[in-house]
């Protein structure tokens, strides 16, 4: 622990400090640049109903597209990265994330068949909440009626197999799907995007992220217990099923509003809540900010590079796992190496 | 304040593993659980411990089923301290202990000063308050061990079930868990324990339940029920209890298995 109780505090006000700065930069960078000094008197003005007296372009750019696309990727990433801090205590697994329990899949399935139905948008973002919730709520059942001696590694098992048959449903959609209309958007949708953060499509987003992280921070004393095996928890008096139930409706709830707003973008569930973890321990209370803030502050920093590394936008997606595979297989070493 | 299992068929999901058990934990007194690998000493805790309903009979707390308590109320009377042996999120010891303090709160309750006090005074009571800021993976077992216990007292339950607490730890650790189990007895706190050591049983138990096949061989006073026919039935291979006396004049038991000649 880096950050232990003590200092937890002062810790986090550093971070986000980092955040604001990094938040600032990417305000600037762009196909058109920006001055920082410009980004801040736009926003101010914005913010009091003011004119900026600046030019209507750089207005327009600040607002209308960098910002929508600066809080998508906030919003998505301290989405992501509060569900996989919650799956990850609820598992007692620190290599779980959303993608574990199939919802991840179960999102990008569902939208895929709205596309295949060449559903509106929005359509597209219920499906994908609601496949989401079949998904999980499958591995839950699956996993209860398989029961066993070991019931969280038959849950993460069971997850990676209806994980896998989403996947088939995924892909028999592309197979099926237009190649020229329907099959790039799908193909889009499941590398993950900000592209089409619209700023009308972001209130119906943020308020079931914000619902199903005010319900995790509430939680969080009961959280931290069940961390503890089954047996210890029960006998500590939790009612264990009840409230894993609550906690994984909320985590899924987060996944899915931020996989309907910028598609599947993986990684970010998994490693940011384990270098947390690292950081300031597994006390939810501190976990559970430390992983908004950094989860947050890790998909803007990757959306920024998108947008801004080659001429063309490469898909967050990629960059995550690129970025991710090897900085996780760092930690992995670092975390069973120390465990021996 | 009575812990007690009544005509009891324990075993999970239809599978019987043990019947007829009697079993009585009285406030205060430390009751030792004897029993070969298999012979269902764990599954018989998990069900006094109400972690898995009976097949038949019932386990009661102060007389009433353990099924018909609150899990909140039952929770601070009765306490699980589990084997060290697993490994834990990085949680501290205190916030370890302070996780004992869950009944005493609501659903969204946050530990409060008294919880704060009741843990560190827990930690006090087991001499490793100094620990409380260490990451829980980072202490030694037989740390990890008292810091569970310190869980368990931190409930503030008057009965204390552990699953062999003793098991992983060295001879030296062994010793210092078992001494501390003695001393809550002194302060009224009742134990259940089980171990593979008849030795640790002799040491601090008042009473003995010999469990083997699910069913209770012998059980009663623990100087009177570890004798040599009960122990070689137990455990199916002739075991002697033989007297020693310390250097300093203490007559203490001690059971040694007898070495049986190779057949070829």
């Amino acid at each position: 622990m880096i950050l232990p109780r003590t200092r937890f505090p002062a810790g986090i006000a550093i971070a986000l400090v980092l955040l604001l700065v990094l938040v600032a930069w990417s305000f600037t960078v762009g196909r058109f640049a920006v001055a920082t000094g410009d980004v801040i008197r736009v926003l101010w003005a914005s913010l009091f109903g003011e004119e900026s007296g600046l030019a209507r372009n750089v207005d327009a750019i600040v607002l209308q597209v960098r910002a929508p696309r600066v809080a998508a990727a906030l919003c998505v990433g301290a989405a992501l990265a509060a569900a996989g801090a919650a799956y990850q205590n609820l598992f007692r697994n620190p290599l779980v994330s959303p993608d574990i329990l199939g919802v991840s899949a179960g999102c990008a399935l569902g939208a895929g068949l709205a596309v295949l139905a060449s559903l509106p948008i929005e359509a597209i973002q219920a499906f994908a909440f609601v496949g989401g919730l079949i998904a999980v709520g499958l591995v839950v059942a699956i996993g209860t009626w398989i029961g066993g001696r070991d019931p969280i590694l038959t849950l993460v098992l069971t997850g990676v197999v209806v994980g896998s048959l989403f996947g088939a449903g995924i892909a028999l959609v592309k197979y099926v799907a237009d190649p020229y209309n329907q099959l790039p958007a799908i193909t889009f949708w499941l590398l993950g995007s900000f592209t089409g953060a619209l700023p009308r499509d972001l209130p119906a987003t943020l308020l079931p992220i914000a619902l199903s992280v005010a319900a995790l921070w509430l939680l969080r004393w009961r959280i931290d217990v069940l961390a503890l095996s089954e047996d210890e928890a029960v006998s500590l008096g939790i009612d264990a099923k009840r409230l894993r139930i609550a906690i994984i409706v909320a985590a899924t709830l987060s996944t899915a509003s931020a996989v309907s707003l910028a598609g599947t973008i993986g990684w970010i569930g998994l490693l940011v809540p384990h270098a947390a973890r690292m950081l300031t321990g597994a006390a939810f209370a501190r976990l559970l900010p430390l992983s908004i803030v950094l989860g947050a502050g890790f998909m803007l920093a990757v959306d920024t590079a998108c947008r801004t590394m080659f001429a063309t936008e490469i898909p967050p997606g990629v960059v995550t796992a690129f970025v991710g595979t090897p900085v996780f297989i760092v930690l992995l070493a670092v975390a069973f190496r120390r465990s021996q | 304040m009575t812990l007690a299992a009544r005509a009891l068929d324990f075993g999970f999901r239809g599978h019987r593993v043990g019947s007829g058990v009697e079993l009585e934990l009285p406030a205060g007194e430390i009751v030792c659980l004897l029993g070969p690998n298999g012979s269902g000493k764990t599954t018989l805790m998990r069900t006094m411990l109400g972690l898995i309903a009976p097949l038949a009979g019932d386990v009661t707390l102060d007389g009433r089923s353990l099924a018909a308590w609150p899990g909140r109320e039952r929770a601070a009377r009765l306490a699980y301290v589990p084997q060290a042996a697993q490994s834990y999120f990085d949680f501290s010891v205190l916030e370890m202990v302070q996780m004992g303090r869950t009944a005493h709160r609501g659903v969204f309750g946050a530990p409060g000063e008294r919880d704060r006090a009741v843990a560190m005074a827990s930690l006090e009571r087991l001499r490793i308050a100094a620990l409380a800021d260490r990451p829980i993976h980072r202490v030694s077992g037989g740390e990890c061990q008292l810091a569970l216990i310190a869980r368990a007292l931190a409930t503030e339950a008057g009965h204390l079930v552990m699953d062999e607490p003793t098991a992983n730890l060295d001879f030296g650790n062994q010793a210092l868990i078992l001494d501390e189990v003695a001393r809550l007895r002194s302060a009224g706190t009742a134990v259940l324990f089980s171990t593979h050591h008849p030795d640790h049983a002799l040491r601090i138990a008042d009473r003995v339940v010999m469990l083997r096949g699910g069913k209770v061989l012998a059980s009663g006073h623990a100087i009177e029920t570890i004798n040599p026919e009960n122990l070689s039935a137990l455990y199916g291979r002739p075991i002697d209890v033989t007297e020693i006396i310390s250097p300093d004049g203490v007559r203490r038991r001690t059971c040694v298995a007898r070495e049986v000649p190779q057949i070829h």
